[in-house]
């Protein structure tokens, strides 16, 4: 979780990540972002997420993001 | 829809290009975010270059330049052709069609069919398909079928989401009939209700182009644009391709009994390459098949990213031997669909720069 906070604060860096609880919805971030961050973590857990999973609510909270790298593990 | 063409053959393709080639690097200030942010989608995404035709440059002077650079190679003779289709979200008017501009540019025969297309991404496609039908019907004519976007035009270059992406260019194939060609398979989809996914509110009837249309306003998303620009929400359709375009290949496939492996080339519509290398990890296609470069050469210039696509990469190839291709397209409409051909033994397959 420490990891996808630090990516995230890479990312956006004038956010606060730990403040929302819905990065999407509260505009922390887009879809461009998604795919920022999914490049980089593609990058860092050597993984490659499939298409069908560039959604959302993958990436709207960071235990969902960490629980979208556990299923790529 | 699905249909089975017999004894049909593209016989050459042209690309057409505009000069300008504006750089990426060069545009990252015209974007409200920060530098960082929008310099790391440059890799992802396939940002490097792309072309941009000129503000008095219309649809029909590229398909002139083309058409022109044709007929004085001889690659084709005006007494050949039977049909001109046109295949363009970027016409020079509601009226007169571009097919008819062309037509009465080259003075060609009463008796030459004139039609032009509005489509978008599956431009290609269906202009194939179009010609297929018409060729029945055409004995040793040909179908000259030119796709031709400009859109670069309508699309505002504050908008981070779009503009790096949109490309202009134009495209000439000629295709004809030939008793010794095997079959073409083609599917063809639509789901009409999630259209808004792809844009341009404004310039239409139902809602004219004005001075209220025309200005500029920032966005939910952080980008500039105002009704009469072209938007694409590309969350939206991102999904819409990962959810429809790999059950499509593998149902056909298997409906055809064809192999992934039996495909020389997956010669598909050039979004961008984020979105490319998806698909292809989806479909189960190595990339080496499936190119990802033109966003990155040219930009995506809608309906005609699919001959980019073919000359850029194979060119050469194409004019010396046959390979087994698998294109496909999907975007505007929502539209997305495939066909399966023999490409190659060309007549000529090549790109070339305008002025325009």
């Amino acid at each position: 979780m420490e990891k996808i906070l630090e990516i995230l604060h890479e990312i956006r860096p004038e956010f606060d990540f730990g403040e929302s609880d819905n990065y999407i919805e509260d505009g922390l971030l887009d879809s461009f972002d998604i795919v920022s961050l999914i490049s980089i973590i593609e990058e860092t857990y050597n993984i490659n997420i499939d298409g069908l999973d560039v959604i959302p609510e993958n990436f709207a909270t960071c235990s969902a993001i960490a629980s979208l790298v556990e299923k790529y593990k | 829809m699905k249909i089975k063409f017999s004894e049909k053959k593209i016989t050459g393709i042209l690309g057409v290009l505009p000069e300008k080639e504006s750089m990426f690097d060069d545009e990252v200030g015209n974007y409200s975010f920060p530098e960082r942010q929008t310099m790391r989608l440059k890799k992802v995404m396939g940002f490097e270059k792309h072309r941009l035709s000129k503000e008095e440059s219309t649809a029909s002077d590229f398909c002139i330049y083309g058409m022109s650079y044709l007929l004085e190679g001889k690659k084709i003779r005006k007494e050949e052709i039977g049909a001109i289709i046109v295949v363009t979200l970027s016409p020079d008017y509601f009226v007169p069609h571009i097919s008819n501009i062309i037509h009465g540019h080259f003075q060609l025969n009463e008796d030459v069919l004139c039609m032009d297309i509005s489509q978008g991404c599956c431009g290609y496609l269906l202009g194939l398909m179009q010609s297929f039908m018409l060729l029945d019907y055409m004995k040793d004519k040909k179908i000259v079928l030119f796709n031709v976007d400009i859109l670069s035009k309508k699309v505002s270059k504050h908008d981070r989401n779009d503009f790096p992406l949109v490309g202009d260019a134009a495209s000439i194939t000629i295709v004809e009939n030939d008793v010794a060609e095997k079959d073409i398979d083609f599917r063809i989809f639509t789901n009409g209700k999630d259209r808004d996914a792809l844009i341009i509110p404004a310039g239409g009837f139902a809602m004219p182009s004005n001075l209220e249309t025309s200005v500029m306003k920032k966005t939910d998303d952080g980008n500039e644009r105002c009704l009469d620009n072209l938007h694409m929400d590309g969350a939206e359709v991102f999904s819409f391709v990962q959810t429809k375009v790999p059950p499509m290949i593998d149902e056909t496939f298997k409906e055809l009994n064809i192999q992934k492996d039996d495909i020389d080339y997956y010669l598909f519509h050039q979004p961008n390459k984020f979105m490319l290398k998806k698909l292809a990890d989806k479909i189960g296609v190595p990339h080496e098949k499936l190119f990802m470069n033109v966003v990155e050469n040219y930009g995506n210039p809608s309906g005609v990213s699919i001959p980019i696509n073919i000359i850029h990469n194979l060119g050469k190839e194409m004019t010396e031997k046959k390979s087994k291709c698998c294109l496909s397209a999907f975007g505007s409409g929502l539209t997305w669909g495939m066909m399966l051909l023999e490409l190659g033994h060309l007549d000529f397959c090549e790109m070339i720069e305008s002025d325009l």
